[in-house]
């Protein structure tokens, strides 16, 4: 344990930092509709526990990340970036993800402001948590100018160790004028209850675009709390879409600022509670200068007696004239028990923007149901079809084809195995 | 046995009483044609056909080839061929109209004991249905019905019926708001289904319908109940007369 030592001064202000602000409960207005849901956290070991068992074998692996991929790109197992497991495919040139423990071990300069610039462990105790104890991760570079067709896929795959934590923490450098996809997948190897405290530092620089994908699917028992912070330089575009299909309690921030002009940011939600689910969102868009552009999108579907959150910030700050900001939360509730609490919010200090936001609670369309009926098709297989088609919206737009196609898959297959 | 036999119907549209009574019954290889004024229960008949579940059966008996029909589901109507063309079809966003169609006719072979179709067996199924009705293809790649202009709603609806090929289809006001052009088109997608083996309720507010269509009976609806049964001259005396004659409840039996 020889870290550089300003890492080592990292984690120490981070330590403290959780113990000042300990796990979060109801009392915190942020918290009120989740804390409850991460109570089993305190039965955890919340540090990353060690890595005794040899990995997985390549078949297992792509077995459980196959429904995304032929094969995975970049793989972590129990939080651990596997170099064996790791089959980079279509790259030429320099990788463009890097072990963060390798990194750290070689004591590379490549670190230098990559980790710590966006998170406030100060303020979050999930931040200091992962920023105290994170053992590996990714650092994604992606080099001015270079266009990365090629998606760039991370899985982090957490085995059936009961009770335990990893802490993956993904740093993004994309700079000027680049362009690449960035999928990050989340799934279980078993089905036992362990913690998964992910946090993502992204930096877009001037003109550079971003595809980002978060895929959560990891199983019934997993709790999984994400942090991602993004800034946005000048004219740089970045379209996130955060899925949402696994997990018993989840809870997801994500935060962007908007620090330059011309800057564009696209936010898509997907979340889908069945049973006992618990999945709550949180947003900020942080409108901080002219002439930036935001639209968010974020669908929620809940059955049984899954219950949803959804919080969306847009802030525009006093200089952030000729704004464009859009929101919605469109949810649809499946049965009488599933739940959603939801809550738009504007917060605009200029006076030349245009804004609009909302949120909407339905339920299927029973004359579009009797519609599908009346053409032969069974109540059942047709209540799925309009619940996808609530969904398209976001799975049309993934970025590539075959993955919308798999989320789609995959959504459809949760939700048949759902007791509807 | 008769294709549809309805005996003493009353049924309401929610909780509110519609059907006051209906008897009527269409053999097979006829054409029936259901005229009458607004709010007299054409379409509240159709939906009581068809299986929705907000328009309760209160008295009377409805069979299908022998067959209560009550008793089956939407979809199981469906599949033994009871087909209604809705008058609004319904707009669903997310839903391709071209996996929508080919989901219902294999959903419809399938309980028929027929073999499914693949995408290119269907691919050539539909476009021939297509010209008949003179649907563009691109209609196909879009969600149902979402942006159709009306005309083009009708015409999807007739593509169905031409698709499924029911046993008893039944045209819930199908040539409302079409223009000439289009209601030859449906009309001739309408008299391509006729056969031996087939028969047709025609809902239809317009004598215009008629010139081609050559229907076996025509009834006339009022408050619930046929009050009038005839040929096609009971169209031309419609025609001159309206409904206003009809309304005493003056009552003719077959």
């Amino acid at each position: 344990m020889s870290e550089p030592r300003w890492l080592q001064t990292l984690r120490g202000e981070a330590r403290a930092s959780f113990e000042t602000l300990g796990l979060p409960t109801s009392q915190l207005e942020d918290w009120r509709y989740t804390a409850r849901a991460l109570r089993p956290l305190g039965e955890l070991e919340l540090e990353s526990a060690a890595c005794a068992e040899p990995s997985p074998d390549r078949g297992v692996l792509e077995e459980i990340a196959s429904p995304l991929f032929a094969c995975s790109e970049f793989a972590f197992v129990d939080g651990h970036f596997d170099e064996a497991l790791s089959t980079p495919r279509g790259l030429s040139g320099d990788l463009p993800v890097r072990s963060l423990r390798a990194l750290i071990d070689d004591e590379s300069d490549s670190l230098a402001g990559a980790l710590g610039q966006l998170a406030r462990p100060k303020e979050d105790a999930f931040a200091a948590l992962n920023t105290a104890h994170f053992e590996d991760g990714a650092l994604v570079h992606i080099a001015r100018d270079r266009d990365i067709a090629q998606p760039l896929h991370l899985v982090f795959v957490t085995r059936d160790r009961a009770d335990g934590s990893t802490h993956p923490r993904i740093a993004v450098r994309a700079e000027a004028g680049s362009r690449a996809t960035l999928i990050v997948d989340f799934v279980s190897a078993g089905d036992g209850r362990c913690f998964t405290n992910s946090l993502l530092e992204i930096d877009l620089a001037e003109n550079a675009e971003l595809d980002l994908v978060v895929l959560q699917r990891e199983c019934n028992a997993a709790l999984h709390v994400s942090r991602t912070y993004v800034r946005q330089g000048r004219d740089s575009r970045l379209r996130a879409h955060t899925l949402t299909l696994g997990g018993r309690s989840v809870r997801n921030d994500l935060e962007v600022v908007l620090a330059d002009e011309g800057a564009e940011v696209v936010l898509n939600g997907l979340f889908l509670g069945l049973g006992e689910q618990h999945i709550d969102n949180h947003t900020l868009v942080d409108h901080a200068v002219p002439h930036c552009t935001s639209r968010e999108l974020y669908k929620g579907v809940l059955a049984d007696r899954a219950r949803g959150v959804f919080r969306g910030r847009v802030v525009v700050r006093p200089d952030a004239q000729k704004t464009a900001a859009e929101q919605s939360n469109p949810n649809l509730l499946i049965g009488d028990r599933a739940e959603i609490d939801t809550k738009p919010q504007l917060e605009i200090y200029a006076d030349d923007v245009r804004c609009s936001h909302g949120a909407t609670i339905g339920q299927l369309d029973e004359d579009a149901l009797f519609y599908l009926r009346a053409r032969g098709i069974a109540n059942d297989p047709a209540r799925l079809i309009l619940i996808q088609a609530f969904a398209a919206e976001i799975s049309d737009a993934l970025p590539a084809e075959a993955l919308g196609e798999r989320v789609r898959e995959m959504f459809l297959q949760r939700l048949a195995g759902a007791t509807a | 046995m008769s294709m549809l036999e309805i005996r003493g119907l009353h049924a309401n549209a929610g909780n509110k009483p519609i059907l006051a009574g209906i008897d009527l019954t269409i053999e097979a290889g006829e054409v029936h044609v259901l005229m009458g004024p607004n709010g007299s229960g054409k379409s509240t008949l159709a939906a009581v056909l068809a299986g929705r579940s907000d328009y309760p059966i209160i008295r009377g008996s409805v069979r299908f080839d022998g067959r209560d029909l009550t008793e089956l589901e939407p979809e199981q109507r469906a599949r033994e061929g009871v087909f209604l063309a809705f008058q609004y079809p319904v707009e669903i966003p997310g839903v391709n109209n071209n996996y929508f169609l080919k989901a219902s006719l294999n959903a419809v072979r399938k309980h028929r004991g027929l073999e499914e179709l693949d995408a290119i067996d269907f691919l050539t199924l539909v476009r021939e249905k297509m010209k008949l009705v003179e649907m563009p293809e691109e209609l196909m790649s879009r969600a149902i019905n979402v942006g159709f202009s009306g005309g083009e709603k009708k015409r999807n609806e007739v593509l169905q019926m031409l698709l499924l090929e029911p046993r008893l289809a039944i045209l819930d006001e199908t040539d409302s708001g079409l223009d000439i052009d289009a209601l030859r088109t449906i009309a001739a997608g309408v008299n391509a289904l006729r056969s031996p083996e087939r028969s047709l309720l025609v809902i239809t507010h317009y004598q215009r319908l008629l010139d081609h269509i050559v229907p076996d009976k025509i009834h006339v609806l009022s408050g619930g109940r046929i009050v009038r049964s005839g040929g096609r001259e009971l169209a031309l005396e419609l025609e001159e007369k309206g409904y206003g004659w009809l309304e005493g409840g003056e009552t003719a039996h077959e």
